[in-house]
């Protein structure tokens, strides 16, 4: 039989919460209560992990993927041996190193240098191997100045750097790292790429855990999603991820039209809503080239935005207006009727206005929208500021504001093969 | 059970390392250094010599051939006062050593049992480096007090209190994880205790003798016959009491293996309780 370094049978761990009243309990009330005995047994129990099985092969890099509560970090845990699962069994074997928290062991105080010691120690090198290792870690640490100054006067990107490079330099045989890279610098995050990398060369067993599924995809032999403690799917990477996004998609099509509802709930008195109420708009809809009634989007699918407006006095001067944003408040876009030559005649009454954009050309992400309708000079009649939502789910991961159409085209001895998502 | 007394020996470098980090870490940036942990020793010890040697005068009487009086009492009172100290400190630090090293704990795989162990071996280099100057008292000050060769007894003592000082942070360490209000009742428990324990009046008092009740409180208080090994050694220059401190040894043995038995029935729990 082969021997896997890591093998999980059925791993099951629930987390015993205790009741309500417990959480206050002092020894006092349980004397007082005298409910010492029945106060320690747990009953509401939260499974965590829910018969986890899995078999890592030698020098595989294996991501964990999930949302937040999945049981990831959890299972790490598990994996490193800081708590033990409730059932089931783990199997390791050789030298684990964890990242788990970078630096967990410091003693703000004291110097750098010492620090390297004794952490080097509770992680479980000899007090020789920290000598022969140590330039090393200085050195990756990028610390030569500093490595004699009390590690409280450190930046946090220095006392990560430490303590990744303390972590790395364990000399593991099986690497755990869970979303420790996401609060390192952009230069120092590369090289801790590299030295997986190097590990991966090496051809050690690497554990990841990350929402960073650009970065998975990348570095990984196989990536496990995993879901309400339950492993819901494990293979080929981008087969694996495809599927987590498009169930994330899913998920937040429900939430985004809920949250449009919502948000299209609340009226007057909203900050986010100003005007004279002279021109009404009464009702926003984002809808799909058919009609029906939508807010998530593909990048190039088209959009319609439907207002329904109520003139309550005829005007001749009004301009109606839209603006999209994305999260970080950048507008993407904006026009109006004026922007655009269309100059205003009349209004009176139950109107519609619909604007049509035939593809959105977004990148994943969600995005607001804002719809107007004012006068010429700006004075408003009814404005909706950040009040509607969409959601673009892209399976590209294409980065900037807009996804600008492209076409990739090559002439000469010059090949590519298109990535076979199986 | 000796399986996991070898696996503590295993952590030893581990204890002596997290030992030298908390002194050093205690100690940085403080102009005096570890004068500062004498402070504290020296200034019960004034208060009590106050107390008992000015204003309560005639609470004193000879007591094995030494008559404690003034700085001959200083003498007996700080004999006492640094191993008590050395006990409290430990009791109290260990009550929330879990909660503060929970870092540790949640992040690392790491012998849990190490941390109440570093609390006892810090307090215990404390009191180490408060003895030279009790010697200095006793051979500069001492009146009817000399040093005498059953100073060499003084490692047994020591060896007692650190059993069973270790058997009771163990227990505490443990138990206040899940009852934090334990940490509040330990210190008055602790004040108690000072004063159930031979340390600022001896023993053999004959008040104390005189009283049957007192006798048996006193008797079944293993710190009192610690404590009289360090007054027999130090201060009355006799052998310790040859039958009570070893079978102190042994109720130290059995709280030694009582609260690592609990603490590790409740290792697991640690994690997510800390």
């Amino acid at each position: 039989m082969e021997m896997h370094p890591v093998v999980a049978n059925n791993i099951t761990k629930y987390y015993k919460k205790y009741s309500r009243k417990h959480k206050f309990l002092t020894l006092k009330s349980a004397l007082v209560s005298r409910t010492l005995f029945s106060d320690l047994k747990k009953d509401e129990i939260f499974k965590a992990l829910n018969g986890v099985s899995f078999q890592i092969e030698e020098g595989k890099t294996v991501s964990i993927i999930g949302e937040n509560g999945s049981g990831k970090s959890t299972l790490l845990k598990i994996l490193a041996g800081i708590s033990k699962p409730t059932g089931g069994e783990i199997i390791t074997r050789g030298r684990i190193s964890a990242l788990i928290e970078l630096g967990a062991g410091f003693h703000p105080e004291i110097s750098g240098r010492e620090n390297i010691f004794i952490n080097g120690i509770i992680l479980g090198l000899s007090k020789k191997k920290i000598q022969e290792k140590f330039d090393d870690i200085v050195r990756f640490a990028e610390l030569e100045e500093f490595i004699d100054n009390p590690v409280k006067s450190y930046s946090s990107g220095m006392y990560m750097r430490l303590g990744f490079s303390i972590a790395i330099n364990v000399d593991p045989d099986i690497l755990l790292i869970d979303e420790v890279l996401a609060v390192g610098d952009a230069a120092f995050v590369p090289r801790c790429l590299d030295k997986i990398n190097e590990f991966k060369r090496q051809g050690k067993t690497i554990i990841f855990v990350s929402h960073d599924l650009s970065t998975v995809e990348r570095i990984s032999d196989e990536v496990i999603w995993l879901k309400n403690g339950n492993i819901e799917m494990q293979g080929y990477p981008k087969r694996v991820t495809d599927a987590y996004l498009e169930y994330i998609g899913n998920r937040s099509l429900k939430r985004a039209a809920e949250q449009h509802r919502e948000e299209a709930g609340k009226h007057d008195g909203n900050e986010k809503n100003w005007g004279s109420q002279e021109i009404v708009i009464e009702r926003v809809r984002m809808t799909s080239s058919d009609g029906t009634e939508k807010y998530l989007f593909q990048p190039n699918e088209p959009l319609s935005i439907e207002m329904d407006v109520c003139a309550n006095v005829r005007h001749d001067d009004f301009v109606f207006g839209i603006g999209i944003f994305n999260s970080e408040g950048t507008r993407v876009y904006g026009t109006n009727t004026l922007i655009e030559n269309l100059e205003s005649r009349n209004i009176e009454g139950n109107v519609k206005v619909k604007i049509t954009i035939p593809a959105l050309n977004l990148i994943n992400g969600s995005y607001y929208l804002d719809v107007a309708v004012h006068k010429r000079d700006g004075y408003p009649f009814d404005y909706h500021h950040f009040q509607h939502t969409f959601q673009v789910n892209s399976l590209h991961k294409d980065i900037g504001i807009v996804r600008v159409p492209h076409e990739w085209q090559f002439s000469g001895n010059i090949q590519f093969q298109k990535i076979n998502e199986e | 059970m000796i399986e996991k007394l070898k696996e503590l020996f295993k952590y030893r470098q581990l204890i002596v390392t997290l030992v030298s980090r908390e002194l050093k870490a205690r100690y940085r940036g403080t102009v005096f250094g570890f004068l500062w942990s004498l402070l504290n020793p020296l200034l019960l010890l004034a208060v009590y010599s106050i107390v008992f040697a000015v204003i309560l005068r005639n609470g004193n009487g000879r007591i094995e051939d030494i008559d404690l009086k003034g700085v001959d009492y200083a003498i007996f009172l700080f004999t006492g006062i640094l191993p008590w100290l050395w006990f409290s400190s430990s009791i109290l630090e260990a009550s929330s050593v879990l909660t503060v090293h929970g870092n540790l704990i949640k992040k690392i795989r790491f012998p849990l049992e190490v941390l109440p162990m570093m609390v006892v071996f810090t307090n215990m280099v404390h009191f180490l480096l408060g003895l030279p100057i009790l010697i200095a008292m006793i051979i500069f000050f001492g009146k009817m007090v000399h040093l005498t060769w059953w100073l060499l007894f003084f490692p047994v003592a020591l060896a007692v209190q650190l059993v069973f000082t270790l058997g009771l942070c163990f227990l505490v360490a443990a138990l206040t994880v899940h009852f934090r209000d334990l940490k509040d009742i330990l210190s008055n428990l602790l004040t108690l205790w000072f004063f159930a324990t031979p340390i600022i009046y001896p023993f053999m008092t004959p008040s104390i003798q005189n009283h049957k009740a007192l006798v048996w409180v006193l008797t079944l208080n293993p710190l009192t016959h610690i404590m009289e090994a360090y007054h027999y050694t130090f201060v009355f220059g006799r052998l310790p009491h040859w039958k009570k401190l070893p079978v102190t040894f042994i109720a130290g043995l059995l709280m030694f293996y009582l609260g690592y038995l609990i603490f590790d029935k409740l290792r697991d729990t640690f994690v997510e309780e800390v």
